[in-house]
């Protein structure tokens, strides 16, 4: 491309995010109107890519971007080659549709604007994730699936199913994009490169570093969380709460493939290894057998198709892990196929539904006459399903069973659940094209009739566009399977199946899956009877467990927390002490460093001995005291003593303002104090005396060794006599305390005199609050009872007793 | 405690008291003093002044509300340090000139000005605390 | 001189912490009171002791004498001894107030902010 192609390839990428923000204001002005216009933000992004096709196609790849935090080496920046392309245009396309078609959907809602919004956010963060070239800017991307994800489940927000399906979604995608972003922080250190472009030519280091497993199970827990893979694919059917448009387009066509996306675009960096080769296909072949089964039992329209994606995604997961040529073709065609015919199933579906009131498969039936368009739709998606020709499906079945077929024999077990799989698949298509269709009309909530153009355009176009892509394979594998299967298996391929069938074994495969699926068809209802019962008699799941688990993690929580926060403020205080106790004589312990035994000092005289006594004194006056005057005047005491030691010890301003200060405290605690009927002593239970005073005897004798440990130690004088020399040549002041705090120190001294102004503040609204409403505050929970909060009845027992 | 003699000395114990706050604040800079001790000094006298003749008094004596003087010295000593910034150096440096106002040669200072706010904060902030203490004796 | 101060540090803070310990609302203040002072006399002492001295310049020298007291640990602990006695104030208010909203001076009965009772957290969506 160009030199102008960065800037219009950045704004193209925030194109969606700008449409998001007008959309409400447009909806507001236009109606559902509006989505006309919308449409023509990912109409635009489909052009721009388009224009990189030729280039692509001819197997080159463009990168660009933007340094973001050069220090740290990440930037935002793009790759732009087979994978991404496809997958950009699929995103930009079939969103163009969506688009539409949500504006018929929800024609009339009073929130359209806001989910037009979500929409094109949505499709921005996904347009993100596979145009992301830096680790970093995929995994915020990644995650921002996640969340619009969330946003679209919870659409309809009153409902608790939405609710509780959205913090599903929200909880399995995100937590696995934690994963994803601790595997590629992993694969990050080893390699050195945080760009997918550049790694790929790492891929022989990371196989052989020892954190490779490390980084492997990391990746796939992101990627098996957002693609549904089981065990985990029990929030995709959920996610079916939200409104038809979102089901068609995030969870059935671009966002639960974002975990694909993953694993493909890792392929050449991960793959080729025995636990690639292994853990992909176990996985993906047991989602496709647990997805198809699980679709069988369903009745509504949305949920089977919704299991039937959980299947495709393990086929998809499956075959990318086989990793062998045709093997990646056969998962480059069945995505592109699966994008095209499950979009527009969903949106039959979701049609049907709009029409008749009704999305169960049973209730409905003869609306062939009524809805000819829906119909037509239908069948070309359900053929492309089914994989006969001459859809786009029918390629990419046929090159399923050829890859299987060619990679090992001892993957015949892979054969099989392929072939049963697919039979089943042919079955649900069949089942949501043909039932709702064919047979006497049933009488509907609503009376049937076609659609509006918003909602039949999207299936019809789809349906066309499957039909197209398997008429002109040639072009198809050109500018679309053969660059995506380059870029996936990391080196050139050549896709080049056409309509006419492999012949040999695929193609008595492909007949054992049809004749096999018409077989099941025909017992669908038995079938249904028997899944329903098995289920029934497993009666557990995944998604009973994710409940569980929501529901104990509460529970543990709120152990924790009663535990933690008893809500005695003694047994904080106790815990707080013992923290600080051993914060200070553990290390002294640990490290042996216990400071050495002072000797007595000989030049201590009498009066100040006499000064520490009378603090000592004090103190323990303070413990002893029976009542409160005597307690206020022992504070006195050793408050006074404390001034007096300062005045010894050259520190006159101390002196004074602690005399000061002390003498202004016994003056309010006085006037406090009298007011006050308290227990005039502290008395307490005797073993709650010897636990007190052992934590504060730690305490205490902690901070004399770290005092004792710091004035053994050689004292630096560095800060100290700058200020003796400064202080009068610079400062013009000869008191060198005040010329600390007034000069040196000033900014200081603002801050605290303003904690002394606020403080003033506080207290005075306190006092003003009482002398204005007497006694009574506001009260911050006036539905509750007194006694419900502190009423004695609560106390524990310990405490409840007497209280002299 | 509002014995007549009390009652008697107490405002006179207060204008020394507060006019030696004064003093010691003026000195701090080169002796023992300055700005907090003398606001302790004179927030004491306040706080005597009203135990003796009541809280009214003490309000009507000071005319401005206490927290308010206190919001003041703040300011002055804020605008103390934002003085220097007009001089071209860091907040908060020292600026010193010295008139000669009646032939004696006066040491003043940007230094001084945020004492005398120091001064004022806590005079301001303690009397507000120690009479409204005081006033809820009364009710 | 040091060692004797770091005893009484210590008893200092062993007395203000066991006053904390009480259940009396009014204990816990004096040992605010009391821990203020404590920490004050740490700082005082590990900025070392001198006797008598005060670090003020003379009048015809520039700088301190050698002997005279630390300055440094003297202007930390004038703006401590002033904030620490506002909040001494401040707590005291604070401590009254509660005790008249909620007519007990035990800190054990003050379970407004945690109620014994407290309801479970909601388990649904």
């Amino acid at each position: 491309m160009s030199a102008a192609a960065p800037g219009t390839t950045f704004i193209v990428l925030m194109l969606p995010f700008l449409a998001a923000v007008i959309a409400p204001w447009l909806t507001r002005r236009l109606g559902h109107n509006a989505a006309w216009l919308l449409a023509l933000a990912p109409v635009a992004i489909f052009v721009h890519f388009l224009g990189f096709s030729a280039e692509v196609a001819d197997g080159g790849f463009v990168t660009g971007g933007f340094q973001w935090v050069p220090s740290y080496n990440v930037s935002f920046s793009w790759l732009i080659d087979g994978l991404s392309l496809t997958f950009a245009l699929l995103i930009s396309g079939i969103g163009a549709l969506i688009i539409l078609y949500s504006g018929g959907y929800l024609k009339g809602h009073d929130q359209l604007g806001r989910f037009f919004a979500f929409m094109l956010l949505f499709m921005g963060a996904m347009l993100g994730v596979v145009i992301s070239d830096s680790f970093l800017m995929l995994f915020v991307y990644w995650e921002l699936t996640s969340i619009t994800s969330f946003l679209l489940i919870g659409f309809d927000h009153t409902r608790e199913a939405s609710r509780r399906a959205a913090i599903q979604a929200l909880v399995v995608t995100g937590g696995g994009g934690l994963a994803l972003l601790a595997g590629l922080l992993v694969i990050w250190n080893i390699t050195g490169v945080s760009q997918i472009s550049l790694l790929l030519n790492y891929g022989d280091d990371v196989r052989a570093s020892p954190f490779y497993l490390l980084a492997l199970l990391l990746v796939l827990g992101g990627a098996f969380s957002k693609s549904a893979q089981f065990p985990l694919h029990f929030w995709l059917p959920n996610a079916m709460e939200a409104p038809t448009p979102v089901s068609a387009y995030l969870h059935s066509a671009t966002m639960v493939k974002a975990g694909v996306y993953l694993l493909m675009r890792l392929n050449p960096v991960l793959g080729d290894t025995v636990w690639w080769e292994t853990l992909l296909p176990l996985f993906g072949g047991a989602t496709l057998i647990v997805g198809t089964l699980l679709a069988i039992r369903q009745t509504d329209l949305k949920l089977m198709l919704a299991y039937t994606t959980v299947s495709s995604l393990g086929l998809l997961v499956m075959l990318t892990g086989f990793g062998s040529e045709h093997a990646i073709a056969a998962a480059v065609l069945y995505l592109v196929a699966h994008s095209l015919f499950k979009g527009a199933l969903f949106m039959v579906a979701g049609l049907i539904d709009h029409e008749t009131g009704t999305r169960d498969v049973t209730a409905l039936g003869g609306l062939r006459k009524a809805m000819p368009i829906t119909f037509f739709a239908a069948m070309a998606a359900a053929i492309s399903m089914a994989g006969l020709p001459p859809f786009v499906g029918f390629l990419a079945k046929e090159e399923i069973y050829y890859a299987l077929w060619a990679t090992n024999p001892w993957a015949l077990a892979f054969v099989a659940v392929a072939v049963l799989g697919n039979a089943l698949m042919f079955v649900i298509g069949f089942a949501v094209a043909i039932k709702p269709f064919f047979g006497p009309l049933v009488k509907t909530p609503k009376a049937a009739h076609e659609g509006p153009v918003l909602l039949w355009l999207g299936p019809v176009v789809l349906g066309v566009a499957a039909l197209i892509a398997a008429l002109l394979s040639p072009l198809t594998h050109r500018f679309i399977s053969s660059p995506m299967a380059s870029a996936v298996a990391g080196r050139a391929e050549t896709v080049s199946i056409s309509l006419v069938p492999h012949m040999g074994p695929a193609l008595i495969l492909s007949l054992v899956t049809v004749a096999i699926g018409v077989v099941f068809y025909l017992a669908l209802d038995r079938l249904r009877a028997g899944m329903a019962w098995l289920l029934l008699a497993i009666g557990w799941g995944p998604d009973r467990g994710f409940d569980q688990l929501i529901s104990g993690l509460v529970r543990l929580s709120m152990v924790i927390t009663r535990f933690v926060q008893p809500g005695r403020l003694d047994i904080y205080m106790t815990v707080t002490f013992l923290m600080i106790a051993a914060a200070l004589i553990g290390p002294m312990a640990w490290y042996g460093e216990w400071p050495s035994m002072p000797v007595w000092p000989a030049d201590a005289q009498f009066h100040e001995l006499v000064v520490i006594a009378i603090a000592f004194i004090g103190l323990l006056a303070v413990i002893y005291a029976r009542d409160r005057l005597t307690a206020i005047v022992s504070l006195g005491v050793q408050g006074f003593a404390v001034a007096l030691i300062f005045m010894l010890f050259g520190a006159p301003d101390l002196s004074f303002t602690q005399f000061m200060v002390e003498t202004l405290a016994v003056v309010i605690l006085a006037l406090v104090m009298t007011r006050l009927k308290l227990t005039s002593s502290d008395h307490r239970p005797t073993g709650r005396k010897l636990v007190d005073l052992s934590v504060a005897l730690a305490c205490g004798i902690g901070f004399m060794l770290y005092l004792l440990a710091v004035t053994q130690q050689p004292f630096n004088t560095a800060l100290s006599e700058f200020f003796a020399a400064y202080s009068k040549v610079v400062a013009h002041g000869t008191n060198v305390v005040n010329v600390i705090i007034v000069d040196f120190r000033g900014t200081d001294t603002l801050g605290e005199i303003a904690v002394v102004m606020v403080t003033g503040l506080a207290i005075l609204s306190l006092i003003r609050i009482r002398s204005l409403r007497s006694g009574e505050i506001a009260d911050n929970d006036p539905d509750q009872p007194r006694t419900d909060r502190y009423g004695p009845e609560h106390l524990g027992p310990d405490q409840t007793g007497k209280v002299t | 405690m509002r014995t007549i003699i009390f009652r008697s000395i107490a405002p006179f114990l207060t204008s020394l008291m507060v006019l030696f706050s004064i003093f010691v604040l003026l000195r701090g800079h080169n002796e023992p003093g300055g700005g907090f001790i003398g606001g302790l000094i004179a927030a004491s006298a306040l706080a005597i002044y009203g135990i003796a003749c009541g809280v009214a008094a003490v309000r009507r004596a000071i005319y401005y509300h206490p927290i308010a003087i206190s919001a003041f010295g703040l300011f002055m000593a804020t605008l103390a340090g934002v003085l220097s910034m007009f001089a071209g150096v860091p907040f908060m440096s020292g600026l010193w000139i010295y008139p000669e106002i009646l032939g004696v040669e006066l040491a003043l200072s940007s230094v001084l000005i945020f004492d005398v706010g120091v001064y004022l904060v806590v005079v301001g902030a303690i009397s507000s605390i120690a009479l409204g203490l005081e006033e809820g004796d009364r009710d | 001189m040091e060692a004797l101060f770091a005893v009484l540090v210590g008893a200092l803070f062993t007395v203000a912490f066991y006053l904390f310990l009480s259940k009396h609302i009014i204990r816990i203040l004096m040992g605010a009171a009391i821990l203020s002072n404590g920490v004050n006399l740490l700082i005082f002492t590990a900025g070392r002791v001198t006797r008598e001295v005060p670090p003020v310049i003379g009048a015809d020298a520039d700088v301190l004498a050698a002997n005279a007291a630390n300055p440094l640990p003297q202007a930390l602990i004038l703006t401590a001894i002033v904030i620490s006695f506002s909040f001494f104030a401040f707590l005291l208010v604070l401590g009254f107030r509660t005790f008249q909203k909620l007519e007990t001076d035990r800190s054990d009965e003050m379970r407004l902010a945690e109620p014994v009772s407290e309801p479970s957290p909601p388990l649904g969506y």
